[in-house]
């Protein structure tokens, strides 16, 4: 016998401890099970592309620092990417290496928040996130250390980077490499194959990749669908074709796949920064010479990289003047949430959280 | 010697008194029932600071350092905090339900600890039916939880108290099929008396499938990680006491430690031994158990993320039930078989019983149903 | 390497099956008379030799005369990609068709076009602001805006 029921309207958020900023959904719940959610944003806009008008090239620089500020440093190098592009400059190739082996550094930075507050949406009561913010500690130092920085790092300059590496930086970086196996490998001895966890996420919030690909998702969420698509592969920029690594992917899309996904990238990001720092030139210039008042010539362009997030992109219009004309941020997070909708419906209001959890957004892009 | 009178067919015996005690039944009550009240609130407190800062070591952070020695007053400065903040009734919330709920939530766990004995006939009231005492009292404080998750008027809240019934209603069953083993062992009902069937042997050796099965229900039951469901932080927020703020939140606070403390302390007399233990005095003996019980749980606090509900209500019904009653099933077989006092060969025999039947459901139970179609 | 596909070629190709459809072809982009955006972008999407079955991203320039809606598409299985561009002359009430239908990951973008530069979709399942909150005045991505 069935019993009669009514669903109900649940409003989670905006200020929520789950969900990653100031995201809200309007939840329709029978019971305990999602029937449907209408995610409302904005309450993080700062119309960040609309200031991009108003000041120079360069001086855009500081404010995507602001937009995915889980993973700075890539966003500085998308944006630098594409004006470099517009402009026709050319990066010496020693900026070429700093940047990936930061873009990597930041990748591992921003899986460890990812998985650490995935875990921490599942229940995990702040034990995996405080282990994996020990590390993320480390890669801060380092970041600290490159451009005085812990958060909002605006290192990245058109045509490379803002400064030369610090003499300390090398073996800093030598040493936390040295060490970061060991922690990949103690967080999988931890949580690999942790009863409740794989209880709480195999099978759950599956996506298909031909459902990621028409909802324009990117990153781990698409190559956990077991869809090997990886810009640094597909569409090297910078170096990565100089270097060996492999693109992990799930099996089946699921909430454990893209925590799994993220591990193993993280321990890619460790081979391809060794062997950017065996091959990376000790002396020559970090940065182009760019003019100061930069003003590239009439056109558009498109770059864009893999970011921890995914695709990460920035079309920048210019009118030959000094201050960008148009510029457009492909918001990796939220396209991500495209198919949220669908990939919750019919599951518990808790694994909402854990399927929310596992698309690791970032409000700052998602709002802009 | 006084005794209470209950009606006919209803007379519960007290047991002598411990010759000494100064004073007669009375006294005792007076002094047990202020013992029962400081111990509960102080310890409390202590176990508070305990799980702060054992945690902190396991997530690699010191925790709580600053407020006195070793961060030890951290608990008198919270509770202080609480004391003199605002208490906030919601408009829509029914007022006297929220009000009372608290209370309703508090009073039971207290009452649990009348039974506990603390040393040799050292405790309020030696039931003569303690556990089943126990086992009845404690599931009052559902009540207050529902009651403040309904009253509330909030949604998160509701979830909260619907999630608490019923995991209640359901580990309820096997928790008691759990404590029937160690009551047929034992022979009797009195917390007193099974403390003291635990002489030579404790009951966890005799009895390990009835040990997990009764911390994992008690757990479940009291919602401690990994079934803390009905104040999951990540989904709903704090749960049922979202609404709460002041006073009225700190007795919620109190009621969810008293509860860890009160199913330490009924593990401990039930399954190691209670006050039972070579050079040290009793009372350590027991409180030294009951901490090692807490720390048994903050460790699978700090180790596990939390269930769902689906999978926490086919853990209790698929998985806990019938375990508890093959259990009960092989104790009453074997106190059957060796009337008097068992043979140790029992206790091999009883862990590779218990080690084979949870291999078995390990590998054939499912854990939950997963997605519906909407 | 992801290969831009040359506008030029593609844009023969798209004039041949729909007459009319393709207003100018440069080999950057590709510039869609907007009324047959679906058919050629749908068309695009669904012949096996081409097969852009994703959409990096829709954006929009306000050039005062004009509004531009660019839309970048690639094919995951052949790693080529295309730019396609539509212009919308009105400036009180632009409207293009939607491309939801095609994408999912439209959706999103298309409401955060209507949203800050004010052109309308139409054929979006739930065409209404994203960023901003109903009743914002005006459209601040504009150029006009302030």
């Amino acid at each position: 016998m069935a019993i009669k029921t009514e669903p109900f309207v649940l409003n989670i958020g905006p200020v929520h401890p789950s969900t990653h900023g100031v995201f809200r959904m309007r939840a329709t719940l029978d019971g305990e099970v999602v029937l449907d959610i209408e995610p409302v944003i904005g309450y993080l806009h700062r119309g960040i592309e609309k200031l991009a008008e108003q000041r120079t090239f360069t001086g855009f620089i500081p404010l995507t620092d602001r937009l995915d500020y889980i993973s700075s440093m890539s966003n500085n190098m998308a944006y630098c990417m594409a004006v470099e592009k517009l402009a026709g400059v050319k990066v010496p190739e020693r900026a070429q290496y700093l940047r990936v082996i930061i873009a990597e550094m930041q990748r591992i930075a921003n899986h460890l928040i990812a998985n650490g507050s995935f875990l921490n949406d599942c229940g995990a009561y702040f034990t995996p996130f405080l282990y994996m913010f020990r590390e993320r500690e480390k890669v801060v130092d380092l970041f600290e250390m490159l451009s005085g920085q812990r958060l909002t790092y605006n290192f990245m300059r058109i045509g490379g980077l803002s400064q030369d590496i610090p003499d300390e930086f090398l073996p800093a970086l030598r040493r936390f490499l040295d060490k970061m196996p060991a922690f990949i490998d103690e967080y999988d001895r931890l949580l690999k194959e942790n009863e409740v966890l794989l209880a709480r996420t195999r099978g759950v919030g599956i996506i298909t990749a031909e459902k990621a690909l028409n909802c324009s998702i990117s990153g781990p969420v698409l190559r956990s669908t077991g869809y090997s698509w990886d810009l640094r592969k597909a569409d090297p920029y910078l170096l990565y074709d100089r270097f060996n690594f492999d693109v992990p992917v799930g099996m089946q899309g699921d909430c454990y796949d893209r925590f799994r996904v993220r591990m193993e990238e993280m321990r890619q990001s460790v081979r391809i920064i060794e062997q950017a720092l065996k091959d990376l030139p000790l002396k020559g210039a970090v940065r182009a010479d760019v003019p100061q008042r930069l003003h590239p010539p009439k056109g558009e362009a498109y770059a864009h990289i893999e970011s921890p997030k995914g695709e990460l992109g920035f079309h920048v219009v210019s009118d030959n003047s000094i201050a960008p004309y148009r510029v457009h941020i492909r918001p990796t997070s939220l396209l991500n949430l495209t198919a949220l909708r669908e990939m919750v419906r019919g599951w518990k209001v808790a694994d909402l959280i854990v399927i929310f959890g596992s698309i690791d957004i970032c409000l700052g892009e998602v709002d802009r | 010697m006084m005794m209470p009178d209950f009606g006919t067919g209803a007379r519960i015996a007290l047991a002598p008194l411990p010759p000494d005690w100064p004073g007669g039944f009375w006294w005792h009550w007076l002094f047990f029932t202020v013992l029962v009240l400081a111990f509960v609130l102080s310890m409390v407190m202590g176990v508070i600071y305990i799980e702060r800062r054992v945690l902190a070591r396991m997530q690699s952070r010191l925790g709580p350092n600053r407020t006195g020695p070793f961060g030890l007053l951290q608990a008198v400065a919270d509770a202080v905090k609480v004391l003199i903040k605002e208490n906030i009734v919601p408009a829509a919330a029914d007022k006297v339900v929220h009000w009372l709920a608290p209370v309703v939530a508090f009073a039971p766990v207290v009452m649990v600890f009348a039974v506990v004995p603390f040393a040799n006939g050292a405790l309020l009231a030696d039931l003569n039916i303690g556990i089943l005492y126990v086992v009845a009292v404690s599931s009052i404080a559902s009540v207050g939880i529902f009651m403040a998750g309904w009253g509330s008027s909030n949604k998160y809240a509701l979830l909260g108290g619907m999630r608490d019934v019923a995991s209640i209603v359901s580990y309820e069953i096997p928790l008691v099929l759990a404590i029937l083993g160690v009551v047929l062992v034992a022979g009797s009902l009195s917390l007193n008396d099974i403390v003291q069937a635990q002489q030579n042997i404790p009951f966890i050796l005799v009895q390990p499938l009835g040990f997990l099965l009764f911390f994992t229900a008690a757990c479940a039951e009291i919602n401690r990680s990994p079934f803390d469901l009905l104040e999951a932080d990540s989904e709903l927020t704090a749960g049922f006491h979202t609404e709460y703020s002041g006073m009225k939140f700190a007795m919620f606070y109190l009621v969810e430690y008293a509860e860890a403390l009160a199913v330490s302390a009924v593990v401990a007399t039930l399954f190691l031994g209670g006050w039972q233990g070579p050079v040290l005095p009793p009372w350590l003996w027991f409180l030294g158990k009951v901490f090692f019980v807490f720390l048994v749980m903050v460790w699978v606090r700090a180790t596990m993320p939390r269930v769902r509900i689906d999978q926490l209500m086919a853990f209790a019904w698929k998985c806990l039930f019938p375990l508890a009653l093959l259990n009960l099933l092989l104790t009453a077989a074997e106190v059957a078989l060796w009337p008097g006092a068992m043979p140790l060969i029992v206790i091999p025999i009883n862990f590779a019983i218990a080690g084979l039947l949870i291999i078995i459901w390990s590998k054939f139970f499912k854990l939950g149903w997963g997605r519906v179609e909407v | 390497m992801t290969i831009a596909l040359s506008g030029t070629e593609l844009g023969k190709r798209l004039a041949e099956k729909f007459p009319g459809s393709i207003v100018e072809s440069i080999p950057d982009c590709l510039l869609v008379n907007p009324s047959l955006l679906p058919e050629v972008a749908g068309f695009l999407k669904d012949i096996p030799d081409l097969d852009f079955n994703y959409l990096n991203y829709i954006t929009s320039v306000d050039y005062y005369e004009y509004f531009e809606v660019i839309y970048r598409l690639t094919s995951t299985k052949y790693n080529h990609s295309i730019v396609l561009k539509a212009r919308c002359y009105d400036r009180e009430n632009p409207v293009l068709p939607s491309v939801t239908e095609l994408w999912q990951g439209a959706n999103f973008q298309e409401r955060e076009i209507y949203d800050l530069m004010g052109i309308r979709f139409e054929g979006h399942p739930n065409l209404k602001r994203l960023l901003l909150w109903d009743g914002f005045a005006g459209h601040p991505l504009r150029k006009d805006y302030l």
